[in-house]
C-alpha cells in the first residue's frame, strides 16, 4: 500500500496549444479512494495514464509511496489497471479467468492458486472457481474482472470508467460493490469517471477537473456544501445548483421583484462588481405560505415532477416577457409536502441566508459563505 | 418507435423486431457465423441477401463507435463498415432497450476461432500474427489508440497465402493527431493480456494445437510489432558515402507494403553524416499501384502477386517498352478476367476473385514443377477448379464448423462456451444484495441525504 503524489505534473500533447493536464498537485492518502471527475477532455483520464506510466510527464513528478516513478516504465510501478473492457473466456474456469495474467507474468502455480483463492474469497466467488463463466450474471462477471486486478496485489488500483459500459441497474449495484471492496482491501485507488453521482457516492475524496486544471479536491460533502467556484457548483449535484445572476443592492442581490438577503460583509468583498451570481441548491428552497406577499423569489411554474414525498418544480422568474421564455433560465426547487403546487401557478421561493452561495461574476470564484474545513486549490 | 441513424439506410432493416432484446431474437433472422467472444450481445442478422452484425450496447458507446468507424473508413483503414445505430428502442412493456450498432458483415472474413483450430500449421499462425501486427501498426500510424487490441476484435481475410486483418470493435478507440509512445505502449500492454487470455482460452477448449505456446505467441506479436514500428519510424544515421541507404530504406518499406510519402533527410554541420527518418508512411504500396493500373481493389499481398503476374505477362508478350497502364488493361481483359470467367458460377462464392487467381497461380507453379514444363494458365485454372476448388467450403459467408470439440451452448453466441452440464448454480450472497439494490429507485438524482448519513458513521 502506498500514497500517491502528483507534483506539478504536466502533460502537453504534441501539437496541442495548451496542456491536457496543467501543473496537477494532488496528494492521495494510503488506502484512500480518490475519484477524478470532470467533463470529457478535462484531463482526468490523462492524469490516470500519467500515473500508470502510459503518458509521458512533460514537467513535474509523480511519486508512489517513497519512490519517484516519473521515469519508471508501467510494469515497474506496482499498479493494476482495471479496464472498462474485459472479456471472460468461455473455456477457462472462473479461477483461470482471474489468474491467467499471473501465469503470463511467470508467478509459480502454488502462489497463483493461493492468490486467486484469496481474491475469490473476498469477492464471494469461491464456489464458482472451478466453473466456467457461462452462467455468471452481469454482476458476477464484473467481480471476476475485479478479481483479475486483485490477484496482482498491487500498491495502487487504477480504474478508468470501469462501469461505463454497464446498464443503469448494474452500474448502481456494481459501484456499491467496488466501494465496499475497496474499503475491505484498503488499497489506494484512483478512479476516473465523468459521472458526478458515481464520484460522489464512491470517493473518499473527489478531485474535480476542467480543461486540465484541478478545480477543487475535497470530500464529497464539502464539494457539495462549499464549491470553490461556479464550475464545481454547477457540476456537482443533481439536479444541479441553481446559479442565478442578479444586481447587487445595498442589502442583497435582486432577483425578479425580490432582493435575496446577502450579508453586507459578503457584498463588501466584491465591492467592484455590479452583478453577482447566487447559487442555491434545489432542496434549500422553501415554498412561501403567502404568495401574495413580496417575500421570496417569484417563480412561474412550468413543470412539476412528483418524487415520493417530495416534488421537483421547474419554473422561470416571474415577469419574463413571452418571447424571452424559451431562453429564460430554468429554476429548480425540491419541495417537501404532500400537495405540491401545479403547473402554471406562480409561487414564491424562500431560502435561508446560510444556504445562499455567492460567486463573483468576474472570476467565478466563491465569495461566501466560507467553510472552515474547505481546502482551497 | 426506434430511431435509425444511418448514412445509407437499408429499408429492409426497419421491419425487424426492435422491441425484442437482441438475445431473444427469433432464429429465423439469425445466422450462426463463427466469431470471437464479446461482452455485449452480438448477433449476425440476415436481411434478404445481406448479412449484418448487430451489437446491443449503451448509447454513448454505440454512437462513439459508429462515428469512429466512419472516420476510419474515410482514412482508408481496414475496418468493418458501420451501417447505422438504432436508438430509442423500447420493449413491449415500454421499458427502454439499449441501442443496436449495425455493421456490415465483412465478406470472405474469418474470425480467429475458426482459424486457430486443431492442426493449424505453425506457418499459418505466424501469418495471422503478422497480419495482426501490421493492423496495429497501421492504426498507430494514423493516430488511432485502439484500447482493446484482441483477436476477438479482429477479422482475417485471406491474402495470397497470408492474411489481412480488419478491425471489428472500437468501443474504446480514440483518434488522435499522433500517438504518444505511452499510448502505443498502453495498446501493447492490453494486446499482450488479451491475446494471452484468448490463446489460453483456445488451449483450455482444446482448440489450439498442442505445439503452440500462448506465451511464445504473445511475445512474438510484441517483438514483431516493435521491429515493424522501428522500420517504419526509426531514425537511421550513416556516412555521406552510404547514400544508397536512403534507397534501401524506401525499398525495405515498400517490400513491407508501405509507401513513404515524406522522408526527413538532414545532414550534420559538415555534411559528413546523414540522418533519415520516414515522417509519413502509408500502408498499401502494392494495392494502391494495382488499383491505379487496373481499378481492382485487393489486399496487399494479393496485389503484390497480381502485379508480379502482370510483370510476367508484360515480359511474355514482349511489351517491356510499352506504357504500363496500357499493358495492365490488356492483362486484365486478356488474362485475368477470362481465367476467372472460366470458373463455374456456383463455385465463385468459395474464394474472393483475387484470392482465387492467386491460388490458380500457385497451382500452375506446382503443375509446372511436376510436369517439368510450362503449363498454361487456362489449363491450370481448369485443373484447379476440378481438383481443389470444388472441395473447399464457401467463404463468402463462412458458416464453417467452429468450436470443433463440442456443440456450443448457444449456436449464435460463442461467448457462452460449450453446452456442457453446469448444473445448479452455487449460492451467492452478493447476488441477493444486488437484487435488493435493483428494487430501489434508479438513482437519477444525487441522494445527498444518504451521503450525509454515511459521513456521520
Amino acid at each position: 500500500m502506498a500514497t500517491v503524489s502528483f507534483k506539478d505534473a504536466t502533460r502537453v500533447y504534441p501539437g496541442a496549444d495548451h496542456p491536457s493536464v496543467d501543473k496537477l498537485n494532488l496528494e492521495i492518502g494510503d488506502g484512500e479512494f480518490m475519484v477524478l471527475v470532470g467533463p470529457s477532455g478535462c484531463g482526468k483520464s490523462t492524469s490516470l495514464r500519467m500515473l500508470a506510466g502510459l503518458e509521458e510527464i512533460n514537467a513535474g513528478a509523480i511519486w508512489i509511496g517513497e519512490r519517484d516513478v516519473t521515469d519508471l516504465p508501467p510494469k515497474d510501478r506496482d499498479i493494476a489497471m482495471v479496464f472498462q473492457n474485459y472479456a471472460l473466456y468461455p473455456h477457462m474456469t472462473v479461477g483461470d479467468n482471474m489468474g491467467f495474467a499471473l501465469k503470463m507474468a511467470g508467478v509459480p502455480k502454488g502462489e497463483r492458486q493461493q492468490r486467486v483463492q484469496e481474491a475469490a474469497h473476498l469477492l464471494g466467488l469461491e464456489d464458482y472457481l472451478n466453473r466456467k463463466p457461462k452462467a455468471l450474471s452481469g454482476g458476477q462477471r464484473q467481480r471476476v474482472a475485479m478479481g483479475r486486478a486483485i490477484v496482482r496485489s498491487p500498491q495502487v488500483f487504477l480504474m478508468d470508467e470501469p462501469l461505463s459500459n454497464l446498464d443503469a441497474k448494474l452500474r448502481v449495484s456494481t459501484r456499491t460493490q467496488i466501494a465496499a471492496l475497496q474499503t475491505r482491501l484498503g488499497v489506494t485507488t484512483v478512479y476516473v469517471t465523468h459521472d458526478q453521482i458515481e464520484a460522489m457516492t464512491m470517493g473518499d475524496r473527489v478531485a474535480v477537473l476542467k480543461d486540465g486544471l484541478l478545480q477543487q479536491c475535497d470530500t464529497p460533502l464539502t464539494l457539495y456544501d462549499a464549491p470553490n467556484n461556479l464550475f464545481v457548483a454547477g457540476f456537482i449535484g443533481s439536479p444541479a445548483m441553481n446559479l442565478i445572476e442578479g444586481e447587487v443592492q445595498s442589502d442583497g442581490v435582486h432577483l425578479g421583484d425580490y432582493t435575496v438577503p446577502v450579508p453586507r460583509e459578503t457584498l463588501a468583498k466584491a465591492s467592484d462588481e455590479k452583478t453577482l451570481v447566487l447559487g442555491i441548491r434545489p432542496e434549500n428552497f422553501r415554498l412561501s405560505d403567502n404568495p401574495e406577499s413580496r417575500e421570496g423569489i417569484p417563480i412561474d411554474i412550468g413543470v412539476v415532477e412528483e418524487l415520493g414525498a417530495d416534488a421537483f418544480i421547474y419554473g422561470t422568474l416571474s415577469g419574463i416577457a413571452e418571447d424571452e421564455l424559451i431562453s429564460a433560465q430554468q429554476i429548480v426547487a425540491r419541495i417537501h409536502g404532500a400537495t405540491p403546487p401545479h403547473r402554471g401557478e406562480s409561487v414564491r421561493l424562500l431560502v435561508d441566508e446560510t444556504h445562499v452561495h455567492v460567486f463573483s461574476k468576474n472570476n467565478g470564484l466563491r465569495i461566501s459563505p466560507e467553510l472552515e474545513h474547505s481546502t482551497n486549490v | 418507435m426506434p430511431r435509425f441513424l444511418a448514412a445509407q439506410p437499408d429499408t429492409r432493416l426497419i421491419t425487424l423486431p426492435w422491441a425484442t432484446p437482441l438475445a431473444d431474437w427469433p432464429a429465423e433472422h439469425l445466422v450462426a457465423l463463427p466469431r470471437g467472444i464479446s461482452r455485449h450481445v452480438v448477433r449476425f442478422v440476415r436481411v434478404g441477401t445481406a448479412v449484418y452484425a448487430f451489437k446491443e450496447v449503451v448509447e454513448h458507446l454505440a454512437l462513439h463507435e459508429y462515428r469512429l468507424l466512419r472516420d476510419l473508413a474515410r482514412l482508408d483503414t481496414p475496418s468493418v463498415d458501420a451501417v447505422g445505430v438504432v436508438t430509442e428502442r423500447v420493449d413491449h412493456d415500454g421499458e427502454p432497450l439499449d441501442p443496436i450498432l449495425i455493421t456490415r458483415h465483412l465478406q470472405f472474413s474469418l474470425p480467429y476461432r475458426s482459424l486457430f483450430n486443431r492442426g493449424v500449421r505453425q506457418d499459418t499462425v505466424n501469418r495471422l500474427v503478422d497480419a495482426m501486427v501490421v493492423l496495429v501498426a497501421r492504426l498507430h500510424l494514423i493516430g488511432l489508440f485502439w484500447g482493446d487490441v484482441s483477436l476477438s476484435n479482429t477479422l482475417f481475410r485471406r491474402d495470397a497465402g497470408a492474411f489481412a486483418a480488419y478491425l471489428v470493435d472500437l468501443e474504446t478507440g480514440e483518434l488522435h493527431d499522433q500517438l504518444t509512445d505511452g499510448q502505443r505502449e498502453h495498446d501493447l500492454t492490453i494486446a499482450r493480456t488479451n491475446l494471452y487470455g484468448e490463446f489460453c482460452d483456445l488451449e483450455a477448449g482444446g482448440l489450439l494445437d498442442e505445439a503452440l505456446d500462448p506465451l511464445v505467441l504473445v511475445e512474438a506479436i510484441e517483438n514483431r510489432y516493435r521491429e515493424l514500428w522501428n522500420e517504419l519510424t526509426a531514425v537511421e544515421e550513416f556516412n555521406a558515402g552510404e547514400m544508397h541507404r536512403i534507397e534501401s530504406r524506401v525499398r525495405r518499406l515498400n517490400a513491407l507494403g508501405f509507401d513513404v510519402a515524406e522522408l526527413d533527410i538532414t545532414t550534420d554541420f559538415d555534411g559528413s553524416t546523414i540522418r533519415i527518418q520516414p515522417k509519413v508512411v502509408d500502408a498499401g504500396h502494392h494495392s494502391r499501384r494495382l488499383i491505379r493500373l487496373t481499378g481492382m481493389d485487393t489486399e496487399e499481398n494479393q496485389a503484390r502477386r497480381l502485379l508480379n503476374d502482370l510483370d510476367y505477362y508484360r515480359a511474355r508478350t514482349d511489351q517491356q517498352g510499352a506504357d504500363e497502364a496500357i499493358v495492365a488493361h490488356e492483362w486484365l481483359t486478356e488474362q485475368f478476367e477470362p481465367i476467372l470467367q472460366s470458373v463455374p458460377m456456383e463455385l465463385r462464392a468459395k474464394l474472393e476473385p483475387a484470392e482465387l487467381y492467386h491460388e490458380m497461380l500457385e497451382h500452375r507453379w506446382f503443375m509446372s514443377e511436376q510436369a517439368g514444363a510450362e503449363i498454361s494458365m487456362a489449363e491450370a485454372a481448369l485443373s484447379y477448379v476440378n481438383t481443389v476448388l470444388r472441395g473447399l467450403p464457401d467463404e463468402e459467408i463462412a458458416v464453417s464448423a467452429m468450436e470443433s470439440t463440442g456443440p456450443l451452448a448457444n449456436p449464435f453466441d460463442p461467448s457462452q462456451g460449450f453446452a456442457d452440464d453446469d448444473s445448479e448454480k452455487p449460492y451467492d450472497p452478493w447476488e441477493d444484495e444486488a437484487t435488493e439494490a435493483e428494487e430501489e429507485p434508479a438513482e437519477a438524482y444525487l441522494d445527498i441525504a444518504a451521503l450525509r448519513a454515511k459521513a456521520q458513521k
